[in-house]
């Protein structure tokens, strides 16, 4: 089985964002950065799938500046096989410029699955891989919380709001995982060892043109700070009376 | 080309709420351009979906596009990605407004793609509807928000549930039939089933009240508090903090947060949740915030427009009796 792994570099989102002088980029001076959270489960999930079959090469991909071989290192690491960089200067904001990269990438490669996070929390998107797989004419399930590979065909599930659907698609395919379905291992030592010989190419992004993008970012106004109506049960009355005179949600 | 399609979305035969907003959206934006323009719905689903119209006419559509086949009673995303797209082009929509919704993500940035524009998702406003568009759309887990600018023609954006406030504005909302385009029973990717999860309890991203329950509640059993609360409401749906659910007091669904569902609500009553950061990122652009938590310091309090300091066991009995008693007033 041969499977590509989209993945993203991002900051930790637990750190506290600052804003750079350019006012359309965060401040990335102090910012810890790893594999997105959902892509890492993704890296998880092509490592299960090639276990489980045997056999089979896990590719991992990413659009960005050098730093992003970081990244792919650390799913070498993880397991994959071989690492493609599609170089930028930044990563694009606009998510079909990605795609278009990725899709001048992957096509023709043979892949029998290609696998993307269901979002990046960064840019908070979560269209690259939708976008990739309709580039590339390939069936797309996205937000897979639950997966089953067979021969040339999969199912899998995906939450919707107070409800799930339950899929079939054949293969090859592009899936987009979600939180819940594979917990990511940690790069062992001998990993780690393993993937500074493993194969890392560099090849420019073909992005195309880029009609979407950041005008500035801000912090958003911090709430006025809470007011404490009281302590304990006796409290209830003023919360009431609140909620139906001032902020008038009764 | 100045007219506005909403994807109007609907699910198991019902319309769902986000089609609201989705033309309460499309119809403030052409009313806004100054060039004036239909707002059009575009409405997909089995045999029988047309009757769902006059809501959407309720809600600003002058034209409602419906497309009915067998085949489409469950989602059908490569069908339906050829018939919203056929529609765009045949239309020659300048905007063209869906849901944030787990079906939105899924179907719009296919859409998107099939047409060669780029999509601005998960919007909370809209700032600027003069080309090009200007938007605002949280980023990093919430903690920085990003003011875009969209210079595509159509432009497509996706809204994030619950961040348009319903608006009545009635229109003919005239029934067209559209085209299918393509066979829909001849899709590679196939719903084969829908599992309905909580019987007919609110969504909680339907729901303009949410009570949301953390670890301070001590046990699972506790939840029921939460519960009673939440049926006091009678339009509330019950959440849970990402502790709660990876415990198994709650089903993931439940969760709200940076790794789970982003709800703005007009009410969220966070019971016994200190306010983690992953919380936050999911519940702080609801409208009005209320936070019950024993200790006084907590962050949540930073952010919560009313604090009550307490015991969550001994204050929520009291709060669920008195909104019982303030909702029977009204």
């Amino acid at each position: 089985m041969k499977i590509a792994v989209c993945i993203k570099r991002v900051p930790d989102m637990e750190s506290r964002f600052r804003v750079a002088s350019s006012g359309t980029t965060v401040d990335e001076s102090g910012l810890k950065f790893d594999i997105g959270d959902f892509d890492g489960y993704a890296v998880e999930v092509a490592l299960q799938l090639k276990e489980r079959s045997g056999a089979g090469e896990i590719t991992v991909v990413s659009v960005g500046p050098d730093v992003v071989q970081e990244t792919l290192r650390k799913a070498l690491s993880m397991g994959a096989d071989r690492a493609v960089q599609l170089k930028t200067e930044a990563i694009p904001f606009d998510g079909l410029a990605i795609a278009r990269a990725l899709a001048a990438e992957l096509g023709g490669g043979g892949y029998d699955l290609i696998l993307f996070g269901k979002v990046a929390l960064d840019s908070s998107n979560g269209v690259v891989g939708a976008m990739t797989a309709e580039l590339l004419g390939l069936p797309c399930v996205t937000a897979v919380s639950k997966l089953d590979v067979g021969a040339g065909r999969g199912s899998a599930r995906r939450e919707l709001e107070g409800a799930a659907e339950l899929l079939a698609f054949p293969l090859p395919a592009v899936l987009t995982i979600d939180e819940g379905i594979a917990r990511p291992r940690y790069p062992s030592l001998k990993g780690i060892m393993a993937a500074k010989k493993k194969p890392l190419e560099v090849r420019p992004a073909q992005l195309g043109e880029q009609r979407l993008s950041i005008r500035s970012l801000a912090l958003p106004p911090e709430r006025s700070a809470g007011r404490i109506v009281g302590e304990g049960p006796s409290a209830v009355p003023e919360l009431v009376r609140l909620l139906q005179t001032e902020a008038k949600v009764l | 080309m100045s007219n506005v399609l909403a994807y109007a979305e609907a699910r198991g035969g019902e319309l769902r709420m986000v089609a609201l907003e989705a033309v309460t959206a499309a119809r403030s934006l052409a009313d806004a351009s100054g060039v004036g323009g239909e707002v059009h719905a575009l409405l997909v689903g089995p045999p029988g979906i047309a009757s769902v119209a006059p809501r959407l006419g309720a809600h600003g559509a002058d034209v409602v596009i419906v497309v009915e086949h067998p085949a489409l009673a469950l989602y059908n995303p490569e069908a339906v990605t050829s018939i919203v797209a056929d529609r765009v082009t045949t239309g020659q929509y300048r905007v063209v407004l869906f849901s944030a919704s787990a079906q939105g993500r899924d179907l719009a940035p296919r859409v998107a793609a099939r047409l060669g524009v780029p999509l601005a998702s998960d919007v909370v406003a809209i700032e600027s509807a003069a080309e090009p568009l200007v938007l605002r759309h949280p980023t990093y887990a919430g903690k920085v928000v990003a003011t875009l600018v969209l210079a595509a023609t159509p432009s497509l954006i996706s809204l994030r549930p619950g961040a348009i406030t319903l608006v009545e504005s009635s229109r003919a909302g005239r029934v067209e039939s559209g085209s299918t385009v393509v066979d829909p029973a001849a899709s590679r990717v196939v719903v084969t089933e829908m599992l309905e999860g909580g019987g007919a309890k609110l969504d909680l991203g339907d729901a303009p009240v949410i009570v949301s329950g953390g670890r301070g509640l001590r046990a699972a059993e506790n939840f029921r508090l939460v519960e009673e609360l939440a049926d006091a409401f009678g339009n509330a749906a019950v959440g849970a903090t990402r502790a709660v659910t990876d415990d198994g007091w709650r089903p993931h669904s439940d969760q709200i947060g940076q790794t789970g569902r982003l709800v703005s609500p007009d009410l969220y009553i966070a019971v016994g949740i200190s306010g983690a950061i992953q919380h936050l990122a999911g519940m702080r652009t609801s409208k009005t915030i209320v936070a019950i938590n024993k200790d006084k310091d907590a962050p949540i309090f930073k952010i919560a427009d009313y604090g009550i300091v307490g015991d969550v066991l001994e204050v929520l009995p009291v709060l669920t009796a008195a909104i019982r008693e303030a909702r029977k007033s009204h």
